[in-house]
């Protein structure tokens, strides 16, 4: 129980379950890796969002896979030509490190940031984004690794590096000190179109207050209904499934409605 | 038909807020709007739209401290269309209860009030309510002809994220409801020239840049 959107029996909710594009850059382009490693060049970013958009995605996620490693916000440009013909929430995530990022990123048409890596270094910085922009545009990312003792740890820097922070944990901390949403992606499941990491996205959920979006693992259509009727997840990212040709925005939105599910 | 691009539409920028997607919104709509913290040219504007994101109290602060509070509420008393977006329309009310109690432009009786996470029978729901959310006529609400919601079919869906919710004194101002955490709240407040969206018309792709458009355009 307690997804958005979950009424319980004789009440009403109107609110429909968010399918956004996840779109992965690495310098001018789309790209799509698998478990975080290697990677395919897929195109223009820009013009793959525009698609979803016209298509009728409900959000854009960029993530620039590279920022971070790189040490600064590298996606403006792009940020700020989708924002002119693309009238729905865009969410950026990769290499924010400071309230000054954040305004810039805003300020070149994004509606909300996703932090990761400079949050596990300073969490104190979701509380100044918070207070300064509102937690409506706090997204706290995450990504999640399986560990051998069954628990699971946030990664940092794409993936990469251990930050010895439990994921429940590190979720619940963020919130209280201002998120407002959670980008909980299963590190494991990326990219692999064989179903969410399940039980991370629900032990996530059931422990936070704030949305949740399920991301890494999306093959089809009854991962999406498994993932929100039965592991409680807020949202769904899409990426490979979407970038590869599997479903365009519009026949994966008919086959969840022919699975009785409430989408735009 | 006059030329659109004349019609002087003037976006408040107070310091708060995302105003190029704003801007965008309206730019689409065949409008060139104008951006500033001006009173002067706030006070002249034909339609005027507060945007806004954030806390209620900061909002206020920085239309305060740019003295845009009295120019507003004479741009109001002239009848011409006025659009508050969000934080704007919440700012509409005469108080909110975010973080303490503090007083709001007045310009349509009521408060604001935080959403429950809890439902009355015992449902439990995510805040902030962010997503999209059909809107409906309020219970007591006018035609939505001849109102920015004349493009609008009833339950099209639109963009919300926020965690407080306005109530209007009077039911009649509803002029959309939208239904979340087991309850009815006001989509769309509106008195006369009045009118404030809790939703994001510009980010709620077409059928947002319709109401976006009737407003600068049509209203």
């Amino acid at each position: 129980m307690g997804r958005i959107g979950k009424a319980i029996k004789g009440e009403l909710n109107l609110s429909k379950i968010r399918l956004i594009a996840r779109l992965d850059i690495k310098g001018p382009n789309l790209i799509k890796s698998i478990r975080f490693e290697g990677l395919r060049v897929l195109g223009n970013p820009q013009e793959f969002a525009q698609k979803y958009y016209e298509e009728g995605i409900d959000e854009i996620l960029y993530v620039d896979t590279v920022a971070t490693l790189y040490e600064r916000v590298g996606i403006h440009e792009l940020v700020k030509k989708t924002a002119q013909n693309v009238f729905i929430p865009i969410t950026v995530a990769g290499g924010i490190r400071s309230v000054q990022d954040v305004d810039d990123l805003l300020r070149s048409g994004a509606d909300k940031i996703a932090i990761n890596t400079a949050a596990v270094k300073n969490p104190d910085l979701i509380s100044q984004i918070s207070k300064k922009f509102g937690s409506q545009c706090m997204v706290l990312s995450i990504e999640a690794c399986k560990q051998p003792d069954g628990r699971w740890e946030a990664y940092t820097d794409n993936g990469r590096e251990h930050s010895n922070l439990e994921v429940v944990e590190w979720a619940m901390k963020a919130e209280k000190l201002g998120a407002g949403e959670i980008l909980l992606t299963s590190v494991d499941f990326d990219g692999t179109l064989k179903g969410f990491d399940y039980d991370l996205i629900k032990l996530v959920s059931e422990n936070v207050s704030i949305p949740v979006i399920a991301s890494g693992g999306f093959g089809d259509e009854d991962d999406f209904k498994k993932v929100v009727e039965d592991y409680c997840a807020d949202a769904v990212a899409v990426g490979s499934a979407l970038h590869y040709g599997k479903f365009t925005v519009k026949s994966l939105k008919d086959k969840l409605r022919a699975k009785g599910l409430n989408v735009r | 038909m006059s030329d659109k691009s004349k019609n002087n539409v003037v976006i408040i920028d107070y310091g708060v807020g995302n105003l190029l997607s704003v801007m965008r919104g309206v730019e689409v709509c065949g409008v060139n709007p104008v951006v500033t913290n001006c009173p002067d040219e706030i006070l002249n504007a034909d339609r005027l739209i507060l945007p806004g994101v954030g806390a209620f109290s900061d909002g206020m602060r920085g239309l305060s401290d740019k003295k845009l509070i009295e120019p507003i509420k004479e741009f109001v008393k002239k009848g011409r269309p006025f659009l508050g977006i969000c934080l704007g329309m919440q700012m509409i009310l005469d108080e909110s209860h975010e973080f303490g109690t503090n007083k709001g432009l007045g310009l349509i009786p009521g408060k604001v009030l935080s959403i429950p996470g809890k439902s009355a029978e015992g449902g439990k729901f995510k805040i902030p309510h962010i997503g999209w959310t059909s809107i409906r006529p309020g219970n007591n609400s006018k035609d939505w002809q001849n109102t920015i919601l004349q493009n609008t079919k009833k339950e099209d869906s639109v963009y919300f994220v926020h965690s407080f919710y306005v109530l209007p004194k009077h039911e009649e101002n509803t002029l959309a409801s939208c239904n979340y955490a087991g309850k009815d709240f006001c989509a769309v407040i509106n008195n006369e020239n009045i009118y404030g969206c809790q939703f994001h018309p510009e980010k709620s792709g077409t059928v947002g840049i319709g109401i976006l458009d009737f407003f600068c355009n049509e209203l």
